[in-house]
């Protein structure tokens, strides 16, 4: 409940926290965002860093900036902040619904969507949703500025590719011509909240039919990943063609089944039926999401 | 820097502290300033019980730091009535709303956050609302409906100008 000692330094520009990750180089560092993953390590004991450098007061890092193709999130922008923006929920609505199941109202009042992503809980909302949103993110480091696809950035359990002494500043998502639709279909763990499985569906459809799939999965793996064989399922597919269960079906020939995590929530097997499931269910409400008019059967 | 010295204005007061980077804002809250009515209630950020108002908004200050906080303004349950009981204080005293009391001052905080945004929420939004607030008594029927009668008085003043 207690966490150890350690030095606070506040930062009001990336510039300067980089000169603070050097200064501290030989002590174990961490950057300070919402807090909401690294405070409760430091109070159970989990992590024990020497030096906090908090980042979440750096203006260059906050807000969202609509421009012509592409939303601008700074990486320490609130989830609430998010969620008041409407041109993001057109963009990236698949996104935007992970981001409404993060936590609760309070958690969202002050996590934030840079610390969601460079922080890779295998568990949490936003990896997925970024894979499905093909987000991009802006790395700043000892080369300069890096952008890195959503494909590129989730490499294995809490591993991203942020380096140790680099910075996550911004996340990125398209704006593209056609229409976007989106859902996450989430099955939450009654005790934590996070996703023991969770489906993220965009499908760009032109003229009815979908022209473009991307599907992110979050707690079934160690990290988020993309599900091709649905994605390959609905491409080309028209709106009313298009079969949730037949996704679902195959949601699984994506994964590499002896890799999905087994633990005291959940089972392998169950998470690995769970995703069946939840696949089905996130591009059911995709569809949904596409053709608004259509009657629902619930 | 291990210590820092911290202004925290809270419920209209201001305070100065000289805090461990360590402190937990609901420690300074209940120790340094003796407001005890937001209540530790997990070592998980689950429960909601130290939730107050942070510049304007619902927050869990058992996760965050006392130097986080520095220069803002917080209002606790000690800041909510005034002459009178708050609106969501009386919908919890008219709705029965708790047992024991342990959740309730983070409730009426959480409550009050989810109704300057959506002053008129259904059962199931009132339900979504709170998810960071747990209570271990009352299966929280009594709790959505203080808040429904909180709502609805809110909505009454608006209307009669006050």
């Amino acid at each position: 409940m207690f966490p150890d000692e350690f030095d606070y330094y506040r930062a009001d520009s990336v510039e300067e926290t980089r000169d603070l990750l050097a200064e501290f180089a030989d002590q174990e560092v961490e950057l300070l965002a919402g807090g909401h993953s690294l405070i409760p390590t430091m109070k159970s004991g989990l992590a024990s860093p020497d030096v906090l450098v908090d980042i979440s007061e750096i203006d260059e890092l906050t807000g969202v900036t609509v421009e012509d193709d592409v939303v601008r999130m700074g990486a320490v922008t609130r989830y609430t902040e998010l969620l008041a923006n409407d041109a993001l929920q057109t963009a990236a609505p698949a996104f935007y619904r992970a981001v409404e199941h993060v936590g609760d109202r309070q958690v969202r009042n002050r996590g934030t969507v840079g610390g969601n992503l460079a922080h890779a809980d295998p568990a949490a909302d936003l990896p997925g949703a970024a894979l499905a949103a093909d987000a991009t993110a802006t790395i700043v480091g000892e080369d300069g500025e890096r952008r890195v696809p959503a494909d590129d950035l989730f490499l294995g359990m809490y591993m991203t590719d942020v380096g140790p002494d680099e910075i996550l500043t911004e996340v990125t998502v398209p704006r593209v011509e056609a229409n976007v639709a989106g859902a996450y279909a989430k099955k939450a763990s009654p005790s934590s909240g996070y996703a023991m499985v969770g489906v993220a569906v965009r499908l760009e459809t032109v003229d009815g039919d979908i022209d473009r799939a991307r599907v992110g999965t979050s707690g079934v793996l160690d990290h988020g990943v993309r599900l091709e064989t649905v994605e390959e399922v609905l491409t080309g597919a028209s709106l009313s063609e298009a079969d949730p269960a037949a996704a679902g079906d195959v949601a699984l020939e994506s994964i590499e089944e002896t890799m999905i995590l087994s633990d005291a929530q959940a089972s392998a097997e169950f998470r690995g039926a769970l995703l069946e499931t939840y696949t089905e269910r996130a591009v059911e409400a995709t569809l949904q999401d596409a053709r608004p008019e259509s009657p629902t059967v619930d | 820097m291990a210590e820092h010295d911290i202004t925290l204005t809270v419920n209209g007061e201001e305070h100065s502290l000289t805090v461990e980077s360590r402190k937990l804002l609901v420690h300074a809250i209940r120790d340094d300033l003796g407001l005890t009515g937001t209540n530790v209630g997990c070592e998980s950020t689950l429960c909601g019980a130290c939730t107050v108002h942070l510049d304007g908004q619902a927050v869990k200050s058992c996760t965050m730091f006392a130097v986080q906080a520095d220069g803002a303004e917080i209002t606790t349950i000690e800041g909510m009535a005034d002459d009178t009981l708050h609106p969501v204080q009386a919908g919890f005293e008219v709705e029965h709303g708790l047992q024991c009391g342990y959740c309730t001052p983070g409730m009426v905080m959480a409550a009050t956050d989810l109704l300057s945004e959506n002053p008129d929420p259904d059962d199931e939004e009132i339900r979504e609302g709170l998810e960071g607030n747990l209570c271990r008594c009352t299966g929280y029927q009594n709790i959505v409906r203080a808040v429904e009668t909180a709502a609805a008085r809110m909505d009454e003043e608006t209307v009669e100008g006050d």
